[in-house]
This record gives structure tokens, sequence and C-alpha cells, in this order.
């Protein structure tokens, strides 16, 4: 074998120190910020040690509209776009005319800024003076009245984030269900048609067994994304999402670090941890879900 | 039931725009008795199994015709048909357990044919039996060997009671005892069901063991039809000659000059009715004959010893190969520390082609079994 | 049984099926789409015919530059977009050289420690970035390193992720290679640089853009470390314009300086589409 020598660690070591610097450090550090109560960060001082900075978070007002907007977002958003993509990706994955040229457009949304294209989308849904936008025009096709999507009422502004948050995590679930179906070897299809099954039973019988690995997949990267929204909701309503009423828990930690109503490192952290947990109790009950579900071969 | 196809084609565009279009399976007429087991023969690439992905109807013909009894099945559905396929590497669900994969084509049936959950475990248990593997019925796919896989798949395609039963290269996983083995299992199996079956394969051994019936293809095209035993004996074409029997057949370029056959300078043979002129001879490597004074003179190179039977390997310059290979009993008297070996030929083992076409040249019917 | 009646019922399940398909990806790549028109068709509008359109026009007869213009004039865009090439391109190279020679270390050396060492990076991946923006935050603000690319670039730097996928692909190359190399006196480093890296191209290539891609498009962290903006990245400059920009009325303006973002993303997409959705289907995430 190669001869064992120190030299290894010289290789690692700028890695050791960025990672070291940027990722195990704040990790330990962010625990520490969290039971550190009344936290000063220009005196750089605190009075003690405790569980209130916690409690302060969860009964802020503003971290709870937070919570709740998250929830609904995540409720809404991971079940639908998951569907769609594999809606999409079974439509795509039975045509063989133009479906390189589907793939690529459908990922298009993947590499454009999430912040600028989300401008777009504002400009689309908004009602203005000069224009009810186009949206409305459309609703207005079908009788619906005007609707002021981005400052209107609670439900608009939620729909707008949910379809935009669909439309931007849409490209990655197409493409990891594209190539999951493409994985599904063609025999499987021969023999189940020689044998008379129908197309229904086909999808449910094989091709969902068979790719439900990746399924099972981008719904835990899916629910982890959800969770942490952000920048989707600033895109649409500004970066005062408090006041839009559309903040999101990721969004709360920020304005608490940073921002109109910033500079308490000791709430964000706890904002953050109390995120982190939600994200690993949803992870695990997704595990344990899986086991029962999701077939490896 | 009575399997009929009448000029099939199966010709596949070109991938790209430039290159020809492949055909796959030209012209292609024959029928298949009712209760019959069919071996479908040819090198790899011949069409064979495009031949039977268009009797399951998994492809579709360019052309031609395919019958199932009296009715014309050309345009039906692989759904419709009623069909048992077993694939080359048996496409059994993974993710299903043994008894629920036999238990699947049963599962589809709908309105009238549709069976209750006792009928279905009765079926599935008398095709597992049938197969025996009756007691792996809890196991998955990947838990099994390849034999018994194989034996799953072949119940998977019978528990629907198929009116024909298709198998696409269903040995070339297994291994070599495993080969012999399951390959009587599917006599068995045919013989005791009584469905017409067709078997793809590339070894020759396999097909003409258990087929009652041969069909060799060639590059698209048919090139023989017949008992197993006939076709070996009286090919149509130097390219059935060449494809049957192993040790394969010895080639030698020959001449015929007043109805002698020459190979080198030694007359070899006479050959009723065969015209002056250059021809391909093959001779079966049982069809040589040592004797001190037998017209074809060889070098001899070494001699195998095989138990029941004796190899001799030898060489001669009008061979097309360095090597001819002549199989005799090992109760034949022989010199194996002479240089030279001669053979007196036996004359039904010598099969006459034209060099160009490999057309066959038949000679004196009567002589040939004197 | 009637054969042709079932053949006639599957022709008719047959192209119901297609027709379905194809609406359903051509509605798809419209709502992909329509977004890019709309941007694209708004910032050829002039300010006044966009203004008195009431109800919004599908296309445009006079289609016009100004947008573009005023979009480069009146707010520091060109400055916004040469940041950003310069954050992106730094960014990128650092973390190659950290991510090649980790991986390397991974992959082809052996030390005491390594199993422990790689372990403890793996668990590293499972860390949210939302944890570590906090200290990071307070790390950068204490080194005075705020608007300076240096506050900008280091936290953005390591992606354990890349340092796994790099690793796998070393790898697999296989040892022989390393022990002839060896036998003809080839040092660890001209190794890496001279056979590794040439056979691991297609991945290195894919890292590569994939950073690019999250570089170009990173908001959260730009947005907290600058509030100068000279040091604006593209993200943060299309949320300025946005808030306070052109003044909140001169869409066609934003949607100009929308479209001169996007462009160099969507350019390099074009031209790498395959190498890209090839990388990130082996296991990107997105950010």
């Amino acid at each position: 074998m190669d001869n064992r020598s120190w030299k290894g660690w010289l290789y690692l070591l700028p890695a050791l120190c960025f990672l070291g610097a940027f990722l195990v450090y704040p990790l330990m550090d962010v625990f520490i910020y969290s039971v550190e109560e009344g936290y000063n960060s220009a005196s750089q001082t605190y009075f003690g040690v405790g569980l209130y900075n916690f409690s302060y978070v969860l009964h802020d007002t503003y971290f709870l509209q937070a919570l709740k907007n998250t929830f609904i977002l995540v409720i809404i958003t991971v079940p639908l776009s998951t569907g769609i993509a594999l809606l999409i990706s079974a439509a795509l994955a039975s045509v063989r005319k133009l479906r390189e040229l589907f793939q690529t457009v459908f990922f298009l949304p993947y590499v454009t800024n999430t912040l600028a294209v989300g401008l777009v989308f504002m400009i689309l849904f908004k009602k203005t003076p000069y224009s009810d936008g186009l949206m409305n025009l459309l609703l207005g096709l079908f009788g619906a009245g005007p609707v002021d999507f981005i400052d209107g009422p609670y439900w608009a502004k939620m729909f707008v984030l949910c379809f935009y948050t669909v439309w931007v995590v849409m490209p990655f679930k197409i493409l990891i269900l594209t190539s999951a179906l493409a994985s599904v070897s063609q025999t499987y299809y021969n023999a189940a048609r020689v044998d008379g099954t129908g197309r229904l039973r086909m999808f449910t019988k094989i091709t969902l067994p068979m790719i439900s690995p990746s399924i099972f997949y981008l719904v835990i990267t899916g629910f982890i994304g959800a969770f942490k929204a952000y920048s989707d909701a600033v895109a649409l309503f500004g970066t005062d999402l408090n006041a839009a009423g559309m903040n999101t828990i990721v969004g709360y930690v920020y304005d608490m670090l940073y921002g109109n109503s910033g500079g308490y490192p000791s709430y964000a952290s706890a904002a953050a941890i109390v995120l982190f947990v939600i994200v690993l109790t949803i992870t695990c009950i997704n595990l344990l879900v899986s086991r029962k579900h999701v077939h490896y071969v | 039931m009575k399997v009929e196809l009448q000029h099939l084609t199966k010709i596949f565009p070109s991938r790209d725009k430039k290159g020809k279009d492949v055909v796959a399976v030209s012209d292609f007429t024959f029928s298949i008795p009712d209760g019959e087991l069919i071996g479908l023969l040819g090198p790899s690439g011949c069409g064979k199994s495009t031949t039977l992905y268009m009797l399951s109807g998994l492809e579709k013909p360019t052309g031609g015709k395919i019958f199932f009894g009296d009715d014309d099945v050309t345009d039906l559905p692989a759904e419709n048909r009623g069909v048992g396929l077993v694939f080359q590497n048996y496409a059994l669900y993974p993710h299903l357990t043994v008894e629920q994969n036999i238990r699947f084509p049963l599962e589809n049936r709908k309105g009238v044919g549709k069976l209750t959950k006792a009928q279905i475990a009765e079926k599935v248990l008398e095709a597992a039996k049938l197969v025996q593997i009756d007691g792996l019925l809890h196991r998955k796919p990947s838990e099994l060997s390849g034999g018994q896989q194989q034996r799953v798949a072949i119940a998977r395609a019978l528990v629907k009671m198929p009116k024909v039963l298709l198998l696409d290269e269903p040995l070339s996983n297994l291994d070599a005892r495993l080969r012999l083995q399951t390959r009587e299992e599917i006599r068995r199996i045919q013989k005791k069901t009584g469905i017409t079956t067709v078997f793809v394969t590339h070894d020759q051994e396999e097909a003409m063991s258990i087929s009652d019936r041969i069909v060799v293809m060639c590059a698209g095209v048919l090139q023989q039809i017949g008992k197993p035993q006939e076709v070996y004996d009286d090919p149509v074409n130097l390219f059935v000659a060449k494809f049957l029997g192993t040790p394969p057949i010895n080639m030698f370029r020959g001449r015929v000059e007043g109805e002698q056959l020459f190979i080198g300078g030694d007359a070899v043979l006479r050959v009723p009715g065969v015209r002056d002129g250059v021809v391909s001879v093959g001779i079966r490597p049982e069809g040589f004959i040592p004797e001190e004074d037998g017209p074809l003179l060889c070098k001899l190179h070494n001699v195998e010893v095989m138990g029941r039977d004796v190899s001799i390997v030898a060489e001669n310059d009008a061979a097309e190969a360095p090597l001819i290979r002549a199989i005799i009993q090992s109760d034949t008297r022989l010199n194996r520390q002479a240089d030279t070996v001669r053979f007196r030929l036996k004359p039904h083992k010598v099969l006459l082609f034209e060099p160009e076409t490999g057309a066959r040249l038949r000679f004196g019917e009567e002589e040939r079994h004197g | 049984m009637d054969y042709e009646k079932l053949e006639r019922r599957a022709r008719l399940r047959d192209r119901t099926r297609k027709t379905l398909v194809y609406a359903l990806l051509v509605f798809w790549a419209v709502l992909v789409l329509f977004p890019f028109y709309w941007m694209l068709l708004t910032s050829v509008k002039s300010y006044g015919s966009y203004n008195s359109e009431f109800i919004p026009r599908l296309y445009t007869l006079t289609p016009t530059l100004e947008n573009y213009l005023s979009a480069f004039q009146a707010v520091p865009l060109g400055r916004y977009l040469v940041n950003t090439v310069v954050f992106t391109l730094a960014t990128t190279a650092l973390m190659l050289v950290v991510t090649v020679l980790a991986a390397f270390a991974f992959a082809r050396l052996n030390f005491p420690g390594k199993d422990l060492a790689f372990t403890a990076f793996l668990s590293l991946m499972m860390i949210p970035a939302e944890l570590v923006v906090i200290t990071n935050f307070v790390t950068i603000t204490d080194l005075n390193l705020r608007n300076t690319f240096a506050g900008l670039i280091l936290p953005s730097v390591t992606s354990v992720f890349y340092i796994y996928l790099l690793k796998e692909n070393f790898a697999q190359i296989p040892d022989e290679l390393y022990y002839a190399a060896k036998v003809d006196g080839t040092s660890d480093l001209k190794y890496l640089w001279k056979v590794m890296i040439p056979i691991c191209q297609p991945t290195i290539v894919t890292v590569t853009i994939l950073k690019v891609i999250e570089c170009w498009n990173s908001f959260v962290w730009p947005r907290l470390i600058t509030d100068d903006a000279n040091y604006f990245l593209v993200s943060n400059g299309i949320q300025e314009i946005r808030e306070n920009g052109f003044g909140r009325e001169n869409v066609p303006a934003m949607m100009a300086a929308v479209v001169a973002i996007s462009i160099p993303l969507v350019v390099l997409f074009l031209i790498f589409h395959k190498k890209i959705m090839a990388g990130v289907a082996r296991g990107g995430t997105k950010g």
C-alpha cells in the first residue's frame, strides 16, 4: 500500500481552514449565541445563560407569522411540485419527438436568477393604478375581479408565492425524475404489455415502485428546501417581508441579524435552531415513512 | 394454436438521415403447426429476436401478415394478443415477490375474464408447481439463482395459458450445466402443456436438441426450415451447412472434372451430375474414414482422445482453415506416429457448393446411400 | 373476439394519449418561457407606451433600446455586473484549488485519521447554511471585512458536496496508474496535475459550472455583508433597483436590467446545457 504519511493532511489543509472557520466554528458558536441572554453586539456582552432567546422568538408575532407562512408554503408546494413534476416527467418519457428540446426548456429556470425572474412575476401579478397587470387580465376573461396579488389580500399573496416557488423548484424535480424514469429498463414495460397491462396499472405497479427512491429523495430535499424559503419571497414582496406579512423563518433569521430590525444575533440563532429542529424532525418522519413505501433494488 | 407468418418484413429507419435503412427481417413466410416447438436459429443480428417481437406485438411489422389460427393479428397490440413472452434477462419485476410476479398477468384481466382471488391463487400455485418453484413463492427475484429466475419467468409466461409461448434466448444467461438441465425442462413443460412455442437462440446445439423444427435465419432472410436432422444432413446452402454442427464442417477448395471431385491433386469422390468447375467442398467431421489407401492425403497434426470418440486434427493445403478435424470411433485402428493420414470419404457427408453464391450443388442421389 | 374493434380502439386511445401528452408539454413550456418572453418584451417597450397600456399588450411594434441605456446609466448596473464577475471567478477558482486538493487527499493519499476525517467531512454536508451564516456575519463584521471582496468571497468558497463528488470520481482511476507514475519518479502533485485532473475533466467542468451558477445567483450572503452599492452583486443590484432604482414606475428599465443580468447565465446554459443537466442530475442541489 502507499506509504502512510502526514502529507495527506497538507493537501487537506486549505479545505480544513475554510471549513473550520466558516462551517464548524460557526456551527458551535450558533448554539452558544442562542443561549446567551441579552447579548449586545456593540459591546459584545451578555447578562446570563438560559433559554430566554427561544422563549422570545416563540412568542414573537413576527416569528409566528413566519412560521405559519412557511408551513403553508411547505404543505402546498412540496406535494404539488412533486406531483406536477411526476406528471410532466412521465409525459416527457413517453414521447420521442422534441423530447430534448422540451427537457432543455423545462430546465431553463434552474439557471436563472431567482431575484430577477421574481421581479418579472411581480410585474405580471401586480395591480397598479396604471394597469391591472396581465394576470388580472386573464382572470377577467373568466369573470373574476382584479386582485392585487402583491399588495393585496393574504391568500392572493400566498398564491403568488406558492406559484413562483413551484415554478422555481420544478426544473430540478423534472430533471431528477426524467433521469429516474429513463433508468427503468424498457423490458419491464414490454413484459407488462405482453401480459396485457393497462397504462395506469403499469404506471402505479411498475414505474412508481421502481422510481420510488428518486421520488423519496425529492420529497426530502423538497421539504428541506421549502422550509428554507426566502429569496422567492424577497423577489416578490421586497426586503421588508414583515410589513408585507409574508416573512419566512429564514427571512426572520436574517431580519433579526441585520436589516431594519436587526442587531440581535442571539434571537437569530434561536430562530435558526428552531428551524433546524423542525427540518430534522420532518426529515426523520420522512425516513420512517419511506421504509414502508420505498423499494430499493 | 397454429401460427402463420406471411411475407413478414421489418425495416428499421436508419438513426441518422444519411445512413441506409436496416432490413431486419425480409419477406418471411412460414407456418408453425399447432403444439410444436420451433427453434428460431441464427447468428446475432440476423433478425430472429425482431421476428419474435413482431409475433408478440411489441414491434409492428413494416409489411406482411401474422395469423394466429384463422385470425389476422398483425395490427393487434401486444396487450390484446395473449402471448407469453420470456425475455433474455427474464424482466422479473424486482420489487415484487415471485408470487406477485406470477400473479401479475392474471390481475390484468378485466370484465368477463376477471378471476377471483381464489382462482388466481390456484393458478399461480399450479404454474409454480409446473416449473418446480412452489417453495420459493415469497422470495424476491434478487434472492434467486439464475436458473430459478428463469423458471419464474416461464411460470409468469405460462400462468395465463397463452396461445403462443415465445422464448427469447432464454438460456443465454445460465452456466453450461444449468443450460443443459433447463432446456430439457423447457421441452418437458412444452410437451406437457402442448402450447405452440417459438424459441430464439444463436446456439445451434440448443436449437437442434429440443426443437420439433428449426428455422435457420441469416441477415433477415429465412434460409431453411425443417426437422433438425434433415437440416443438418441436407442443408440448402453454405451458410446453413457452416452454421450447424459442432465441430463445424471442414471446408476445402475443390474442383470437378468429368464427374470426379478433386481436392488438391487427389481424386476423392465420384460426383455424378455435377458440371466441371471449381467448387467449395464441405465435409462433416464424421464423414472421414481413415484407410491406408484412402484417396485424400493429409498431414497428421495430432490426435485428441475424447473417450468415446477420437478427433484427428490434420492439415491439407486445399483446406480453407489451417486445420481440419475428423471424428472417428475410438476403436478404429490408427497409426498415431505417422506423419500423414489417408481418408476415404462417406459420400452423404460430403456437400458441394457453388463458390460464389454458396448454393448447394447436389450429386447422384442413388449413390449417396450406397 | 372482434379484433378489428380492438385494434381501432387501441389506435384511438393511442392518438388521444399522444395529443394530451403534447398538450401538457406545450402548456408547461409556455409557462416556463412566458416570463422570459415578458421581460424581453417589456424591456424593449418605451416608458411612455408601457405606461399607457392599461391592458398590457403581448407584442410591440416599436421596439427600442433606450431602456438598456437608462439601465446602465441611471444605476451602476455595469458595476454590479463587474462585481459579480470578479466575485464569481475568484470564488470558483479558489473553490477549485481547495476542492481538488482535498479530493485528491481523500481519494489517493493514505494518512493517519483519513477515515475519521472523511466521515466528519460527510457529516458536514448536513449543516444548513442558515445555521452558520449568523456567526459568519459576526466574524466578517469583526474582521472589518464588510463591503470588501474578501468578505464576500471567503465564506462562499467551500462546498463539501463538490469535494465529495470529485473524490468519488478520482477514486475510480485505477491504482495501477498511480503506481506506474510512482515507479517513473512522478511526484504526487505532478501526478494530480498531469493524470488525475485530465481524466476527471468532465466532473471538474461540471463542478465549475455549478459553482458559477451558484455564485452568479447568490443573494443572501452578499445582502448581509454589503450595504455599499459599490460592492453589490447583481441580485442585490436588482433588489436595489426594485426598491429605489428608477423610481417604482419605470418597469421597462427594470426589465432591461433583469435581461442584462440574466443573459450571461442563459448563454452559458445554452452552450453547456448537456453538461449542466448531467451534473445536476448526479446530485446537485440548488444553491
